[in-house]
Order: C-alpha cells, then structure tokens, then sequence
C-alpha cells in the first residue's frame, strides 16, 4: 500500500486557525523531548524558556521592544503575501530605513528640535518605500521577479551601511571604528516608561496593525489586491491592475520595513554600527504566515517569535545550552506549521496506485 | 596553586553547578569562621559561537583556564552568539541581575551596551575587551597581536618562493590594518621583495566567503596566506593547493597539519585569573590592559618542520627581543605606500597611533576600502 495526498476540496476554515496552535503545541512537546534528552528537567526548561523572561517589569519591556521591528515588517509582508507579491527583502529595506533616519539626524542633529525625530522617522518610512520600490519597477517593467531582486538588495544595502559606517559617517572620535557617532537624547525615540528600553515605536506598530486590518477588510484597494492573491484570473477579468497591485505591496512593505529600521536605530541601538538588525527582516517572513497573514495572528506570531530570542538566551546562561537552541525552536515551528497547513489542504490517502 | 577556599566541595556528577554553589554557600554561612565565600560568579559574553577554533574559542579556553586555576572560587556562566547591536544589552542586563559580579564582554562592537549596563550596575565589575571606553566599574583589555602577526610574517617571508603572500581581512578597522601592516614588515625584515595582497571579506566568520578569498589570492600567486577572521577555511584551503598559511587565534594545526607554518594565539587564561583573583581580593581597579608576548598573552603555535631554518631563527631571535622589549614591530623608519616615511628611524610609533591606524606599510598591494 502507498500513502498519497489528495487534496481537500474544502479545507477546514477552523483547522485553518489552529494550525498555527497546534504547530506551537508540537514545538513545545517536541523540544521539551529534546531538552530532556539533553538530561534538564522539562519543568525547570519550561520555566527558564519562557516564564523566566517574563517574570520582570523589564523583561516584558524586552520582550515587545524586540517584538516591535518583527510586527512592522511581519504587517507590511503579509499585504504583499495576500495578494502574491513576494518581497523577501524587508531586511535590506529596514538597513535602508535605518540608514536615511540616522542620515537626517548626523546632518541635523547637532542642535536640539522638536521637528527632527519625526523627521528621522519619515526618512526612514521613505527610504525603504524606495528601495522596495526598485523591485517594484523591475518586476512592472521588465517582469524579473520581485523575489530575487528583493532579497539580493539586502545585500547591497547591508554593504551600503558598513561603507558609510567604514568611511564618511563614521564618527572623527572613535579612534577608527566603524561606527557613527552616538545620537543625543532628542534624536533617540521617547521611552514608555522608565526602566525599560521599550519605545513609542512600539504603540505606532500596534496602530499600524488595526490600520493594516482595516486596509484588507474594508478598502477596496485591499479587497482588489486579496483577490489578486486568491484568484488572479478573476482579478485581470475585474480589470484590478496588476501592476498597481505590486507597487502598493512594495511600498507598503518598504514602508513598514523602513520605519522598523529608524526604530531600530533611534531606539535600543542608538547609532549607526555595521550590523542593525539580526535578522528581524528574514523573521518577520516565518511571523507572517505563523500569523496567517492576519494583523492579529501576526501581533501573536511576533511576540512569539520574539519569547523565543529571549528564552533562548535565558536557556544559555541558566542550562548551559547551545545559541544553536534558539534557531531550533524557531526551525522547529515553522516545520510543524507547514505540515499541518498540508494537512489542512489535502488529506493522506492509504489507496493502492 | 591551591584554591583558597579548599573546604568547599569541588564540582561533580550528578549534582548541578547551581547546588554546588548553594551548598558552597551555605557551608560558609554555616562555618562562618571558615574564610571561605561563595563563589565569585563570573560570566563571559561571546559574539560567535564557541566552536572548536577561532576568537570566541579562544576566550572560552581563557574561561575554562579560569574555572580550573580557582576551582570552587568561581562559578563561569558563558552566551555564544550575541549579536552586536540591540541584544547585547539585554543580554549584558540579564547577567548581572543574575547575579554574576565579573562580565567579560569579548568583542568590541559590545562596548557601547557594556558602556550603559555598567553604569547601572555600579557594584558589578565589567571588562570589555578590545574597547576603548573605561570607566570606574569597567575596564579594557586586548592584546598586542600584532606582536604575532609580525613573528608570523617573519616565517612567512622565510618560506615564500613567490615572495607573495596573501591576507584574508574582515573589516577595515585599525586592529586588522594593524595586523596586515606587522604581518608585512616582519616578512619583509627577513625578505624586503614581499608583497603582501589583501581581501576584504566584510565578516568575522564565514568559511564560504573565507575560501573563496584564500582561493583567489593563492591563484593571483600568493603562497603563504594569514587571515584576521575566524574560521580554518583559509589554512584548509593552502593545505589543498600545497602552499602555507597561518593559523588565527587559537592553534588551526588540526585542521591543516601540513599547511600551517605556525599560529597566533590569544592566550587569556592569565588575564581572566587576575582579574577574578582581584575582584575576589577586593583590590581591582578598572585599567586599560595590553596583553603580548612579554606576559604570556600572546602566544605563538609550534613551527612546522618545513620551515627553513632560517626564518626560524629569526623567528626566535625577535620573539626574545620583543619579549625582552628590545625590539617592537612598529619601530621606525616604516614607510607608506606612497613612500611618505610615517615613523621615522629610531622612533617606536605610538600608541594611539597605532590605535587609529589607517594607512598600509609599503608593500601592501591594494587600497584601503572606504
């Protein structure tokens, strides 16, 4: 006997929803299994994974100011994934973002304003609008895909910051290093309360989710590009245009992308360094779709995503874990996601040939 | 050397470190005429993962050296693969409010979060390595590897046929010109024809991007390669095409038996036992602290056997002499690229300086990325 998949004709809208909680359950099960393997006791790995970093004032502040750059680009993604529009580049638009937000404030800063964190921050929303908009054109013009081009330009921005981290922004008195100079206090985003390096920026990606739920359910420009997504056949005959649908979801992507990076930088970093972001671009994909793509799902799948950067490291300095337990958590989720999002759409059937 | 505290029970199967520090403690609050505290929590923040070579392993083999020069005096908790940016301070955060009274972040791009959890934590005593920011509760410290990197470019100018070597470079900041510029001028104390060229990887570790690098230099004829990143790609690489190459922070030799003419190694061990013998004490002061081959932590790796007896001889003749410090890499006259004498005859070229270092010696091919 063979097993095959033939596909559902009617997936499960509620099996639909509980992938994701079954995917997280059977990531817990599965690397407590591990950790008991690895000779800890599952209650106490529990425990230090992920009560252990909850359990102080600053640690929840850590836990949504790390959740903060995973919502605004998982919420930007996941408009370009509804309607087919990969941009897998929201790490390069976030270096971007980081990039013209710390521009504006080393070329203006020197003197205290009240106009100039808003201007870093909209430097920083119109920096990655433009570069996810070279994707964008591309794609419209010459049909390459937006895929490609999107993620190859992380690279170049990544190497456009250490050029100007290495040469002409980096700061005349720090001895050589690569690194600008560090921002005054009316450059750096308003903390939320004291003790805690949670910034506004966080409330503006809470704003911009109930923004981004209103955008695909009650605009039409959303409803055009969701049946871009699900039936692009029905859309051409609708006569949506495809090509505005690809530049709003760049745009959009970029957008939020771009704000995350300014927020990055004007936030827990403080000043340009080479590195400004550990990945949170290349997260936000596996947040997006463990959100269902839904702004509410994606809030819930960041803030995950995140415990699990936090436990990771609370795993390493109280059980002597590897880093390496971070990643495998992650890998594990995103395995056991897609297996059920499998098991939703077909069903395995034991019938011969 | 015995442990202070000899009462306390040494670590052992099947009873978790954290108990034994309990039970330490409770043993000294119990037998409270006994001079024994509770351990010294020390923990160590490291920017790669632990591996089995290179700079991140190299600070974990000084944490282990620790842990057995003080026994049940110390109790060493270590995060691999930190981030430079964001995370490291909450990382730094979290080990104080751990409880760790000594932290050891070990790469320079920590120091502005070392910088700010030191300032909140006035009792915990911080030590940033390769940083230049002291204050009362945090110190600096780094070696002078450019010490090795000169002893290296003397075996290295002794064995080229090509009179060609080839660096593998992370990033262009003044440690790893540094280092090129001494690699160059030992070689060229032994062999005034080399030339050195260069390429820049832009990563601290990564084998792939490594590999190819050592394999384009050692096409364009270089046939003894160094590197000031982290990983044995470039010596696994000279040991395939049969040239030499150096190894980098700790000794490579396994990774490459036949190509490795020599290592050299960041021996922290020494440094990381004083300072905790100092907290201990109570007698630590920050300070900005220059390790080399003088004190023992700089180290050099066994010369392979194929290296000719000359260079060999050099090779020993001026590790003695800047052990003795009768001789310094940077001793004048060195020259620019341009010819523009930058440290003249008779003058050592200071200290920060050498600190800020932007310009290659002559004989390194190429221009610095700006």
């Amino acid at each position: 006997m063979r097993l095959r998949l033939e596909k559902r004709a009617a997936p499960s809208a509620a099996m639909r929803w509980a992938a994701p909680l079954m995917a997280t359950l059977l990531m817990l099960v599965t690397g407590m299994l591990i950790l008991v393997l690895l000779g800890k006791a599952p209650g106490d790995a529990f425990r230090v994974f992920f009560i252990k970093p909850l359990a102080s004032v600053y640690g929840i502040g850590e836990l949504l100011l790390k959740t903060t750059p995973l919502l605004l680009c998982g919420l930007g993604l996941a408009i370009g994934f509804r309607s087919n529009v990969w941009n897998i580049g929201a790490e390069g638009q976030l270096t971007i973002g980081g990039i013209c937000g710390a521009g504006v404030a080393l070329a203006f800063g020197d003197t205290e304003s009240s106009w100039l964190l808003p201007a870093m921050l909209i430097a920083g929303v119109i920096g990655g609008m433009l570069w996810a908009a070279i994707p964008a054109l591309l794609r419209t013009r010459f049909n390459t895909s937006e895929i490609l081009v999107s993620l190859m330009l992380v690279y170049i921005a990544q190497l456009l910051l250490g050029y100007l981290v290495h040469g002409p922004w980096r700061d005349p008195d720090g001895y050589n290093f690569p690194q600008s100079r560090l921002f005054n206090d009316w450059e750096l985003l308003p903390l939320l309360w004291d003790g805690v390096r949670t910034n506004i920026a966080f409330l503006i990606a809470l704003l911009l989710a109930a923004l981004s739920w209103l955008f695909t359910a009650k605009t039409y420009a959303g409803y055009r590009m969701q049946v871009a997504g699900l039936a692009p056949a029905a859309a051409a005959y609708a006569g949506f245009s495809e090509r505005r649908n690809i530049w709003l979801a760049l745009l959009i992507s970029g957008a939020t992308a771009g704000l995350a990076g300014i927020a990055e930088v004007a936030g827990p970093i403080g000043q340009l360094q080479p590195q400004v972001s550990p990945g949170y671009g290349f997260a936000a994909i596996i947040v997006a779709f463990v959100g269902r793509l839904h702004p509410l799902g994606i809030l819930l799948g960041s803030l995950l995503m995140s415990l699990l950067y936090l436990g990771g490291e609370q795993a390493q300095i109280e059980l002597a874990l590897p880093s390496a337990i971070t990643g495998l958590f992650q890998g594990l989720l995103l395995f056991f996601l897609l297996a059920a999002d499998l098991l939703v759409n077909f069903r395995i059937t034991g019938s011969a040939r | 050397m015995k442990p202070l505290a000899s009462v306390e029970p040494k670590p052992s199967h099947g009873i978790s470190r954290w108990r034994v520090g309990l039970l330490a403690l409770g043993l000294s609050l119990g037998l409270a005429s006994a001079s024994a505290a509770a351990p010294l929590k020390v923990a160590f923040v490291y920017v790669g993962p632990v591996g089995d070579a290179g700079w991140s392993y190299a600070h974990d083999q000084g944490r282990l050296a620790l842990e057995k020069e003080l026994g049940a005096q110390v109790k060493t908790t270590y995060v691999e693969s930190v981030p430079e940016g964001a995370d490291a301070e909450r990382v730094i955060r979290q080990l104080a409010v751990d409880g760790n009274q000594l932290i050891f972040t070990t790469s320079f791009g920590y120091m502005e979060a070392t910088v700010k959890v030191a300032r909140m934590f006035p009792k915990v005593v911080f030590e940033h390595a390769t940083g230049f920011k002291k204050t009362k509760n945090l110190g600096v410290y780094e070696t002078r590897f450019y010490e090795g990197a000169y002893l290296l470019g003397v075996l290295a100018g002794g064995t080229t046929k090509s009179n060609t070597l080839g660096f593998v470079g992370s990033f262009p900041i003044p440690e790893v010109i540094r280092n090129i510029d001494a690699f160059t001028l030992g070689a060229q104390s032994v062999n005034p024809k080399i030339k050195t060229k260069v390429i820049w990887v832009n990563t601290w570790y990564d084998p792939g991007k490594e590999r190819q690098a050592a394999e384009t230099l050692i096409a364009q004829g270089a046939d003894v390669m160094c590197q000031n990143t982290d990983s044995p790609a470039t010596l696994q690489v000279a040991q395939e095409k049969g040239v030499y190459a150096c190894g980098w922070d700790s000794d490579m030799s396994r990774f490459a038996p036949k190509a490795q003419i020599s290592a050299n190694i960041n021996n922290w061990g020494p440094y990381y036992v004083k300072v905790a013998r100092d907290v201990i004490a109570g007698t630590w002061k920050p300070s900005d602290t220059k390790l080399g081959i003088a004190d023992g932590g700089v180290k050099l790796a066994p010369v392979l056997p194929s290296v000719p007896a000359a260079a060999v001889k050099a090779f020993e003749d001026k590790k003695a002499a800047i052990a003795a410090g009768t001789f310094a890499p940077f001793q004048g006259p060195i020259k620019d690229q341009s010819g523009t004498v930058r440290v003249p005859a008779g003058s050592v070229m200071s200290v920060p300086d050498m600190m800020a270092i932007n310009w290659y010696v002559a004989g390194v091919e190429g221009s610095i990325p700006k």
